[in-house]
This record gives C-alpha cells, structure tokens and sequence, in this order.
C-alpha cells in the first residue's frame, strides 16, 4: 500500500499563481481562510485568558491592593490600588464573551472547519470561496468590536456572556451598560452574521462535493460533527441575532420587548411597561444551549478522529458515533429551560427540561464508552496531539457527570449560579474543547506549515496543562458546592464562604501555572512556523484520510489534477493481513478480512 | 513483523497517565467522602431531600467517574506502542452497546424519578397555610422585608409613592399599611414555622438564595414569586444575591435571623414596629 501514501502530484495547481495579498492576506483558499481563523482566534484567546487570569488575581486575594496593575489601568483600580467592582464584572463579561465565541466556536468550526473540509472530503475548496473569505473578514471586524469594548468610556459591559435583560437593556443604569453594552451587540450580531456565512457554505461543501466513493457513512468523524454543528448554528444563530436586535430596539428605540412595567431607576418610575426580561433568557438560551454543542461537537469529532490515529485502532463504533452525535444536536434545541430552573419559569417547565436534559446523557454515555473502546486494546503512540486528544476524554468525563446534578432541577435549586456550574460548564465546553483544538493543531500543524511542532515542548505543555487544569477547575465543584455564587468580586464579604478562601488561593495560584504552560504553546507554535522541523512525507502521522494525501504544507488547489477516489472509512487502522499497520482511505484493495 | 501480535507494552508517558487519574480518583474521593469542605449547614426542612437528591446523583456519577476514568488510565498505561505490534481490529459490540444505552437510560429513570418527587413536592404541594408571609423586594443592592404586622394584611404599595425613605412604596394612607413593617437589609422568621417569601424586584433581575435553607429563587422585575420553606434550626444566617445585578451585586448581602421561638420573632416584630411609629 506504500504507493498510495506516496502519491506526489507536483503540478497539483489547476489554479493559478496569486500575488502575496491574495494568496496570504485577502485569499478565498480555505486552507488560508482556516489558518487565519485560527491565528485571530489564539490572539482572542490570550486577550480572553488574561483577563481571566486578572479575575483569579482578585479572586484569590479580594483585599489586597495591585498597584503594579493599578499603575497600568488607572481606570479600573481606585487610588489604593484596590480593583473596581465594575471593572472585575466586565472581565467576568469580556472573558465569557471572548472564550464562547471568539475563541471556541471561531477555532473549532472557523479554524479547523475552513482548513479540513475541503482537504477532508477530496475537494478543491469550498463551495462559496467568497463567502467564505467574506465570513472571515466579518469575524475579524466582530473581534475588533468586542476588543475595542474594553476600551470605551465607561468601560466593557458588567452583565456577564449571558447579558440579562433588564441589565443589559437599560444604557442608563450604570456607565458599563453604555457604550460597551453597545458594541458588545453590536460585534455579537456581526460574529452571527460570520457564522451564518460558514455554516451555509459547510453544509453545502459536505453534502456536495464530496469526492468520488467517499459516502456519509465513509466521512471521518471531523467532517460529521462540522456537518452537525454547521446546521445547529443556522437554527441557532438567527435566534441570538434576532433577540440582539429587539435588545438595541430596547436600548434605543423605547420598545419594551424585555423591560416591565414598574422599574424604578435613579430613584423614578421609568416609561417602559409591558416587556418580559424571561423572554430574553428563553431566546438567548434557545440559541445558548445549541451553541454549547457547537462547540463540543467539533471537539468530539477531531479528538475521536485523532485518538482513533494514535491509538492505531479503528474507531470503536463509528457509527453509534455518528448517531451519538446527530442525538445530542437535536436534543440541544429542547433543554434550554435548564439554564432558567429558578429563574420564576413555571416549575412544571422545569420537569419538562430535568427529562430533556437527562436525555442528552444517554448519547454522550454512548459516546464515553466507545472512546474507551477505542482505546482498549490500542498500541497507543505518545505523540503531544495523541495525549491531548486522551486527555479530551478524561476532561468530558468529568465535566459532563456534573451536568447530571444541574440537569436535575432539585439539585439545581442550590447550585445553580454558583462555582459548581463554573466547574461544569468549563471542564466539559471550554477545557475539554480546548484540549481537543490542541490535539487539532499538534496533529494539523505539519499538514498547514509543512513542519512539525517541537513534540518534546509540546508532551510538556500537555502533562503541565492536564494537571493544571484538574488543579483550577475541580476544586471549584467544591467551593460551588459550599455556596459561592458566580460573578462575585469579592467571596470573604460572605461569612459562609471565608472558610473555603484556601481553596480559592489554590484554584487562584494553578491558574497562574496553567496560563504560563500555555506560553510553551504559543511560543512552539510561532517559532515551529519557521524554525520546525520539517516534514518529508505526505502523511508523517501514517493516518487514513484525504489530507494526507497531499503535500505538507498542501498547495493551492489541494490535489493533483485528479480528485482522490475513495475506497474504504476513514478508520482501517491495524487491519489483519497488511504490511503497515494501517489503510488509507484511497487504498483500492479490498482487505480479505473485513471491508467496510 | 506483519500482523505482530503481542502484549503491548507498558511505556513511562502510558504509566504516568495511569498515575494522574489514579491521583485523581483518589483526591475525588477524599473530597467527597471525607468532605473537608461541605455544603453550609442545613436550616430547613425541604433542605433535607435536595440535599439527599444531590447524595444520589453523587453516588451514581461518583460510580461513572471512578470507573470510567480508571478504566481510562489502564487502558493507556496498558496500551502502548510495541514495535510494529498491531492493535485489536475490533469496532462494533452492538450487544455492549445495547446493554450500556440501556442501562444507562434505566438509571437516568431512576434519577429524574428522585429528582422530580423532591422537585414536584417542594413547587406542587400548595404554599403552607399557618404561613408566614414576608413580601422580599429586591433593587441594587438591597433587601427590603415587609411584614403585614398584627392585623395579617399588607398595606398597599404604590411604586409612584418610592423614595429614599419609602423605598417599597407603601402607600401610609391605607388602613391596613398602619402596623406594617419594612425593614431593610434584615430578615426574622421563627424557627419550624412556615415562610412564604413574596419576592418582587424594582429594578434588575436579583437571586434570593438561602445557603442554609437551601432556598434559590429569582427575584424578576415584573414578576411576583412566591417561595416556601419551613427553617427548622434556629441561629443567625446569610442571604445572598445569586444572580448578576450590577457593579455591587457581590455587596447584596442580607441578614436572616431564624428566631428560636415565635414569641422572640414577635418581640423583634414588636421592637421594628416601635422604631417606624417612634420615628
């Protein structure tokens, strides 16, 4: 089978050449579209981290004063240093708003969406080069809205990601909610504008030009879980987008989608009357719960596709895997109510959403145990993107399990806004993903720059992220479960919670080794671009599907002039009776053993 | 070498994986058994079953995750590369599978049965009679707990009547608004007797939550909801604000005193009643 790993087509360009502003900068290529996505994205991301790293800073030590950073940010420390109140909420608000949108949903579907569809399915791009160039640009615009939100006047809005009417919907109650609520929106509605541009553009690429044999039910897990979150976003985007336009109706037009009547601000009677601020949690969470499968399910795809490498072994039931997946994205739309347990919703809605949501366990149960089954039985290679990807599904495990006691509302009634939620929702859609995009960009890395990554650096970066994030993020399960609310500047103001102060300490000072294990990546990464290793092979991870049937880095136009055929899954990996422990895709001869 | 079978091979980055989760399960463990930090004591009745709710869906997904992440680790310890050994070629149990989907549903059953018995009870089974009822107005960043005093009635409220003194609007023109009570930031309620908590807000969406008492509740602008609870240990606790309201919410704290017995939290009535009057 060694020649179709070989496969080498050097005049491969059917298009022609570019100058360096199309080909680098305004380029259609999604390879290019991809890397820049993934590039603005890491850049979110360090602004995101930081500012969470800020909040750790008071957090662990609510009193002390900070005049180093005082001296750096007059304006969000008073005069002893202390920090502003305001000024921690709106790190609360840009963190969130950052990590969900900015870095998640932008790497996971944007970056890794753009740069493995077509190399994935055999095409020569994607099916609206265009549009696609266009939904970068638009995204890139979104960051720019939302990083210059922390720089206006009255600073970034204090009311967190979820952004509660009536809070977010009255400019005038306090000077955050001005014009930082106001570009806040505004950058929202533009990354739903972006988001709606890929997500028509994947569904059409998948289902469209797919490559010769290469069959639904042949697709590697990456490409179904894009497919899957590409329809979730077109469901659930337009709602966000929607409910963000009635908000600035709200905010500047004098509507009252989600203002009462009988609000009292600055000490008078305000004119709006007759909104209902549960009509902005129920639109917003139609859209957020879906968007919390976003985000997971490209994770699940890649870091099923990547252990499955790794682990020399195919996939154990690809095609629970596929169903799994399919299950959870239709079940996203009916277990919004879950965020609301306590939020004056009838409670018989909540019964309703305690089965729902209850539900979405059995897949995700579905979806553990075959990962496990994976990698029974494998002979596992160590490599950084295989212990990322290892380290997904230990990360999953435990933040999904703490999903079982907020999804039961009875349980909800005392955890709900406080740390445990923080410890569940972070572990299972931000650390979890986070691990899997790692795995991504480790195992990627040679396909986009034709080098590898530093491995030594990045088995490093693994073992001390993996343990760093057990250290912040499961000692919150335990100060959530002594009652510290979320969003909270400062816990000793609560007798109740200054025993458990130690345990923030902690929490405070691991994610401070855990955001300094991060510089080892983004150093890696930068330098690698340049200065890696480079690659001699098509396919130096001896993996199975179409992209590694081009040159690394893979040029404009991604194959040769023929397009690769497909003759088997996407998972041959130790199949009885080969020399190489593993088929490609492409490979034409029917093992005697088993096809599929 | 093709087709090389053989054991695996136990490797160091297999073995230290191994370590962690063992490490893990281990801490886990620790954590919730011997509880070194638990939840804040409990004072209520109803307490006592969502409390016993969240024990068994921590025996269940205390189970899951022993297991799983155990599993997990040998696996990888187990499992390495060896050579040009080649991995099991299996993909599919579907008789695995069944009883895994299965068995996980059924427990899931089980558990939304728990839940919602617990849940149904403490929303469905009608608001307590021989109730106390204190009507709990919310705004950036306070309390305010209004008693109807001797006579059993609220007086009327009138947001167009707020301001910096009568911060809830009560309308003093009306009979049954003379022996009522406002206080801010301090809530009595006697201990083993039932409370029923109006909870409005003046402005933003605020939480009313009892650590304690196990008490959670929105308090929404536009909206009046009622919560019960029956505090069943006597002794001085805390309210907080669990939902996001603003530049200060962390400084919504309230005091809740349970009263050991009725006749201390009609003293503490009595005395509050004399302040307004004497004022």
């Amino acid at each position: 089978m060694t020649d179709t790993q070989g496969h080498h087509h050097e005049g491969e360009h059917a298009h022609p050449q570019l100058g360096f502003l199309r080909k680098y900068v305004f380029s259609t290529d999604h390879k290019v579209i991809g890397i820049q996505y993934l590039v603005t994205a890491m850049a979110m991301a360090v602004i995101g981290g930081t500012l969470s790293l800020l909040m750790r800073l008071q957090l662990g030590w609510p009193h002390d004063a900070f005049p180093f950073l005082a001296r750096l940010m007059p304006k969000a420390f008073d005069s002893t240093g202390h920090m502003d109140p305001g000024f921690y909420l709106s790190l609360v608000t840009m963190h969130g708003t950052i990590m969900v949108f900015f870095l998640f949903t932008a790497v996971l579907t944007g970056g890794f969406g753009n740069f493995l569809i077509p190399l994935q399915i055999g095409a020569r791009d994607m099916a609206f080069p265009f549009l696609n160039a266009l939904s970068y640009w638009v995204f890139l615009v979104s960051c720019i809205v939302i990083f210059s939100a922390l720089m206006v006047q009255g600073g970034a809005p204090l009311g967190g990601w979820t952004a509660y009417a009536p809070l977010s919907a009255l400019p005038d109650l306090d000077p955050h909610q001005g014009t930082g609520m106001t570009l806040w929106i505004t950058a929202i509605a533009l990354f739903t504008a972006s988001g709606l541009m890929g997500g028509l553009n994947y569904i059409t690429t998948i289902l469209t030009m797919r490559t010769k044999g290469l069959s639904m039910m042949r697709l590697p897990l990456t490409q179904w879980s894009l497919l899957i979150t590409a329809v979730l976003g077109l469901l659930a985007f337009p709602v966000l987008l929607a409910a963000a336009i009635l908000l600035v109706f709200d905010r500047v037009g004098g509507t009252s989608f989600f203002i009462p009547g009988g609000i009292i601000m600055g000490g008078k009677l305000i004119e709006h009357t007759g909104g209902h601020p549960l009509l902005w949690q129920h639109l917003f969470w139609f859209f957020g719960h879906p968007e919390v499968y976003i985000v997971i399910l490209p994770a699940m795809g890649i870091a099923s596709d990547i252990l499955s490498t790794f682990c020399r072994k195919p996939i154990f039931s690809y095609k629970m895997m596929v169903y799994a997946m399919a299950a959870i994205s239709g079940l996203s739309f009916i277990v919004w109510g879950h965020h609301m347990f306590v939020s004056g919703m009838s409670p018989f809605l909540g019964s309703v959403f305690t089965i729902t949501t209850l539900l979405i366990a059995v897949p995700s149960a579905v979806k553990t145990f075959n990962w496990l089954g994976t990698v029974w039985g494998a002979r596992i290679q160590f490599t950084s993107a295989g212990l990322f990807s290892i380290g997904f599904v230990s990360l999953f495990v435990s933040g999904g399990l703490s999903g079982i006691f907020l999804g039961t509302s009875a349980a909800d009634i005392q955890l709900q806004d406080t740390y445990f939620v923080v410890a569940h929702f972070h572990l299972v859609m931000a650390i979890a993903p986070l691990f899997a995009a790692y795995a991504g960009l480790y195992y990627w890395f040679p396909k986009m720059f034709g080098r590898f990554m530093n491995e030594t650096i990045g088995k490093v970066h693994f073992w001390a992220s993996f343990v760093g994030v057990y250290c912040v993020f499961f000692p919150m399960h335990i100060l959530g479960i002594g009652g510290q609310m979320r969003r909270i500047y400062d816990p000793l103001n609560y007798l109740f919670l200054q025993p458990q102060q130690v345990l923030n300490v902690f929490v405070s000072i691991s994610a401070f080794f855990l955001g300094a294990a991060q510089i080892l990546f983004l150093g890696n990464f930068f330098i690698s671009i340049w200065a890696g290793k480079r690659v001699t092979e098509n396919n130096p991870w001896k993996a199975t599907t179409l992209e590694w049937e081009t040159p690394c880095p893979t040029g404009h136009g991604n194959f040769g002039p023929e397009l690769p055929v497909v003759h088997r899954w996407a998972f041959d990996y130790s199949p009885p009776g080969t020399k190489e422990d593993f088929l490609p895709q492409t490979a034409p001869a029917v093992p005697a053993a088993r096809q599929h | 070498m093709a087709d090389g079978k053989g054991p695996g091979r136990i490797t160091t980055s297999g073995l230290a994986f191994g370590a962690l989760m063992a490490i893990l399960i281990v801490v886990s463990l620790w954590l919730f058994i011997a509880k070194p930090w638990w939840f804040p004591t409990l004072s209520s009745i109803h307490g006592a079953e969502i409390d016993g709710v969240f024990t068994a869906v921590l025996i269940v997904t205390g189970i899951a995750f022993v297991v799983t992440q155990a599993m997990l680790g040998y696996f990888v310890a187990r499992y390495g590369a060896a050579g040009n050994e080649k991995a099991d070629y299996w993909h599919d149990n579907p008789k695995a599978e069944f009883l895994l989907l299965t068995g996980t549903a059924l427990i899931l059953v089980v558990l939304v049965f728990m839940g919602q018995r617990v849940w149904l009870k403490y929303y469905f089974s009608g608001l307590p009679e021989n109730a106390i009822t204190v009507q709990v107005t919310a705004q950036q960043f306070q309390w305010q707990f209004h008693y109807p005093g001797a006579d059993g009635k609220f007086g009327r409220t009138d947001l167009t009547l707020v301001d910096s003194v009568n911060q809830i609007g009560l309308d003093e023109k009306d009979e049954a608004s003379k022996d009522d009570i406002v206080v801010t930031g301090e809530m009595h309620v006697p201990v083993n007797k039932p409370v029923i908590v109006r909870l409005r807000s003046k402005d933003v969406i605020h939480s009313f939550f009892l650590p304690n008492q196990r008490v959670k509740q929105d308090a929404v602008p536009g909206l009046a909801v009622e919560v019960a609870f029956t505090p069943n240990v006597a002794g001085n606790f805390e309210l907080a604000c669990a939902e996001l309201c603003g530049n200060n919410h962390y400084k919504m704290r309230g005091l809740v005193t349970i009263d050991a017995s009725e006749e201390e939290f009609n003293n503490w009535l009595k005395m509050k009643l004399t302040e307004r009057t004497g004022d």
